[in-house]
């Protein structure tokens, strides 16, 4: 009896946490152009179970939709990271952003300084 | 033991039992009224646990006891944080606006013609502000100012303007509008000329074979006219145009919302002239006669919410024409040869239908069903040659959007049908046919996000008189550096040849009518097939600190199979299908630039190598100049703080070499043409005076050296000899052309 108790709480478990194949999250990413914008997307669909990535260059707010099953928000942002780009939370590696193309240095106010001109 | 099994089975609950805060997000105002502020972040401080707020600031975001403080934030406005103590309360916050930061403008000045730097299809995107550098007044016209398409002049009996792309006519070009085929079949011939300049929101023309989504007919290109939308356009638009050849326009729009979904939009359309001109005293009007009322009613359903957008369009139009000689009265001359003229009567109903549903959830789902119905009537008569063509359309497209693993693997497919009723009096001889196809369609697409991206698309079409037939096309698009597009292309297209539409002028001469071929389905001709190749590159760059960009185009068109339409004989027009080799070869370089603020340049120059092996022997087609040069300069004066009055200038030159004439030895002396024509070149411009957002004035003039064919008909004195030909225009013949109009509308 308590076995099958057992199995029917693990089963309801498991359906009450029934994973979303389409989750969708969101999360703050620095950058300033559109090249950040494709390296940014691009670190994000390069997780395996992410399925659609935007990111957006004024607000910098970034937001994915992906398989729950196979990926989570804590991996998207380890490789937005790895990528070199800082999220709200954490701050990329000096390595990672080592090799980011001196244009999207976005840590420095110069460079910001130069997008706005180029807006212009 | 037993309590580790409790906890584990509690586990999954414990995570799991979150519970959730709902509240809405809103700006604050004096009054204090809820509006909704929409796509604010809320999120959990120190945590990744976030959402954005809806279409009217509302949210829900998961809740746990150890979550405290909550933060909103949004561009513009100060971000808060909320201390949260009781999650059964929903959270009503209203966020200010961040006061010591002024309205932030960004003022990139988005050009009027843009070839995509992104795009794996060669796609130039012409807007409504491009749309307005000529005062067009309708589709054919409004390529003027682009080098892509070429205008050629019009003829003095239909005294409409043909386009042509990479050298080749349009029944080679799908010309769809909000991409349903919509320029073809009966309406070849002048239906560019039934769709109002001020209809159009934009116009997108893709070189090369295309994308298969819309068929298998394209050969040379497609352009895509896109129609104003209710929802967008002003509530009330009025635009007056005259000309000094006393042509009249009046264009109407009425806009207004019905509910808060649908949308209603009432076109209106009237042209008329009603003045006979004969500038080179051939006793031939030099335009006809006419007058046109066109009406467009639309309906559009939006409901954001849930990703349903709907468009229901009928289209009405009545189009009467009548040319020839200055004395002819059609009352009394029709038909007969006291006097030669001709009348043209079109009439055509419309309607169509577009349903279109984005998964709101998933925003790379979408599914998309257009359908459109056409009836086209045209009853005309040339001289003593009689024309009449009903054509009966129906058209149907489903496609299904979606993602294979991730967005930068992108997929189109779906269904389409078609079918076309043709009825056809060609003076004595009647010609009917049917023509159905269902298509199935697959589209790939990959998008690095960067070098690369490429569109694959193949069709599978069965047509009763077509056959079964494979259409692949295929586009790609490389950036190796900065500011650089290289593209490439190839594609299929198959297509009817409907032989009298498509050469009404032909009707206009005393030229017998042959067709040779008995063994097709279509006259007796067999369907045309062609091979578009294409390459191009496009690069960005800066020049003395201003912006500019280069582009080389080739592009190869070889027909497998052709209607041959032979004017070598002047006394015979020969429809024949292609032995040897038919092939259109086009070079185009095109540079814009931005010399200093508000001058933009635009310089073309373009090469076209365009034979076919006619039963005669190898020739180029008549009347398609090898060099072409094509300039266009606009200025706009500098927008005042706080004002809207600005001037625009826009000047637009042509220069087309010589253009070879059909042979014409077989005639007498007196009745033959050179092997080719002068060079021609025309000048244009037009000035706009912007009062304010809601009146400008504009006045302009079109070929203002004033340039003209002498005589652009042959055997004018005799027309209804053996040798009446009005087939061999190759420049303007109606001198210059001045005009003034007003464009007033309220939003």
């Amino acid at each position: 009896m308590k076995q099958i108790i057992c199995i029917v709480l693990m089963l309801t478990g498991s359906t009450l946490v029934a994973q979303n194949k389409n989750a969708k999250g969101s999360m703050e990413v620095d950058g300033v152009c559109m090249m950040c914008k494709s390296r940014i997307e691009k670190a994000c669909l390069n997780t395996k179970g992410v399925k659609y990535a935007q990111w957006n260059v004024d607000t910098h707010q970034l937001s994915v939709i992906y398989d729950e099953r196979k990926t989570n928000l804590e991996a998207i942002e380890s490789r937005i990271l790895a990528a070199g780009h800082d999220t709200k939370n954490a701050k990329a590696t000096d390595e990672a952003y080592a090799k980011v193309h001196d244009c999207c240095k976005y840590r420095e106010q110069v460079v910001h300084d130069a997008h706005d001109m180029h807006k212009e | 033991m037993k309590i580790l099994y409790y906890i584990i089975l509690l586990l999954p609950s414990i995570i799991y039992s979150q519970e959730k805060i709902s509240g809405m997000i809103m700006e604050a105002n004096e009054k204090n009224e809820p509006i909704g502020l929409a796509g604010a972040n809320v999120y959990w401080l120190d945590t990744e646990i976030g959402t954005v707020t809806d279409i009217d600031g509302g949210f829900n975001l998961s809740y746990d006891p150890k979550f405290k403080k909550l933060v909103i934030s949004y561009v513009g406005f100060k971000t808060d944080t909320l201390t949260v103590s009781n999650p059964n309360q929903p959270i009503r916050h209203w966020l200010r606006p961040t006061d010591n930061l002024d309205e932030v403008t960004v003022t990139t000045r988005k050009p009027s013609t843009a070839r995509s730097y992104l795009k794996a299809q060669n796609i130039i995107n012409v807007n409504s502000d491009e749309l307005l550098k000529a005062a067009c007044c309708n589709l054919s016209e409004s390529f003027e100012t682009n080098p892509s398409i070429d205008v050629n002049f019009a003829d003095a009996i239909s005294g409409t303007r043909q386009i042509k792309m990479l050298g080749l006519t349009s029944p080679y070009i799908l010309i769809a509008t909000e991409n349903i085929p919509s320029i073809r079949g009966a309406s070849q011939a002048y239906g560019l000329s039934f769709i109002p300049g001020t209809w159009v929101e934009s116009i997108q023309i893709t070189k090369g074979a295309g994308s298969v989504v819309n068929g298998y007919e394209s050969i040379a290109g497609q352009i895509n006219a896109e129609l104003l939308k209710p929802s967008k356009d002003a509530k009330l638009f009025v635009n007056l145009y005259g000309a000094t050849n006393e042509r009249l326009e009046l264009n109407t729009h009425l806009n207004t919302s019905v509910g808060s979904k649908w949308h209603s939009g009432l076109y209106l359309h009237g042209s008329t002239l009603n003045q006979k001109h004969d500038v080179n005293h051939d006793n031939f009007m030099d335009m006809p006669m006419y007058d046109q009322i066109n009406v467009l009613n639309r309906w559009q359903y939006t409901d954001t919410e849930n990703g349903f957008v709907s468009f229901l369009s009928l289209k009405f139009l009545n189009d009467t024409k009548q040319t020839g000689e200055l004395n002819f009265n059609p009352d009394t001359d029709k038909l007969t040869t006291n006097a030669w003229g001709s009348e043209i009567d079109t009439k055509r109903f419309e309607i169509s239908g577009k349903f279109g549903y984005v998964n709101p959830n998933i925003p790379w789902q979408s599914l998309g069903i257009q359908t459109a119905y056409s009836s086209h009537e045209q009853n005309s008569y040339f001289g003593l040659n009689i024309y009449d063509i009903t054509h009966h359309s129906l058209y149907a497209n489903a496609i299904y959007n979606s993602i294979i693993s991730d967005s930068r693997h992108k997929i189109k497919t779906g269904l389409s049908y078609t079918y076309d009723y043709y009825d056809e009096f060609v003076n004595t001889l009647d010609f009917k046919r049917n023509e159905n196809s269902v298509g199935a369609f697959f589209e790939y697409s990959y998008d690095n996000l960067e070098l690369l991206n490429l569109t694959a698309g193949v069709r599978v079409d069965h047509h009763n008189l077509l056959g079964n037939f494979i259409t692949p096309r295929l586009h790609v698009r490389y950036s190796p550096w900065r500011k650089s597009a290289f593209r490439a292309s190839f594609g299929r297209g198959k297509r009817s040849a409907n032989i009298f539409a498509e050469n009404q002028q032909l009707f206009a001469t005393s030229r017998a009518i042959n067709i040779i071929g008995s063994s097709g389905s279509i006259y007796g001709l067999h369907p045309e097939i062609a091979w578009n190749y294409g390459m191009s590159y496009l690069q960005g760059f800066n020049l003395f600190g201003r912006k500019g960009d280069i582009t080389f185009d080739f592009y190869k068109t070889d027909f497998v199979d052709q209607v041959v339409v032979d004017w070598e004989n002047p006394q015979e027009i020969n429809f024949y299908n292609l032995e040897g080799k038919s092939f259109a070869n086009s070079f185009q370089t095109e540079v814009n630039y931005n010399p200093f603020e508000y001058f933009d340049l635009r310089m073309a120059y373009k090469y076209y190598d365009v034979k076919t092996d006619y039963n005669s022997g190898r020739r180029a087609r008549p009347l398609t100049p090898k060099h072409r040069f094509f300039a266009n300069a606009s200025y706009k004066t500098e927008l005042r703080e706080g004002k809207q009055g600005r001037w625009k200038f826009d000047a637009t030159f042509n220069w087309l070499g010589e253009q070879r004439f059909a042979s014409t030895q077989a005639n007498p002396v007196s009745y033959q043409l050179p092997d080719y024509s002068p060079t021609v070149a025309t000048l244009n411009a037009q000035i706009t005076k912007v009062f304010s957002s809601k009146f400008e004035i504009y006045l302009g003039g079109e070929n203002m050296t004033n340039v003209k064919q002498n005589n652009p008909i042959l055997g004018a004195d005799d027309p209804f000899g053996a040798n009446f030909d009005s087939t061999f225009v190759f420049g303007p013949i109606f001198g210059s052309m001045y005009y003034a109009g007003l464009r007033f509308r309220i939003e």
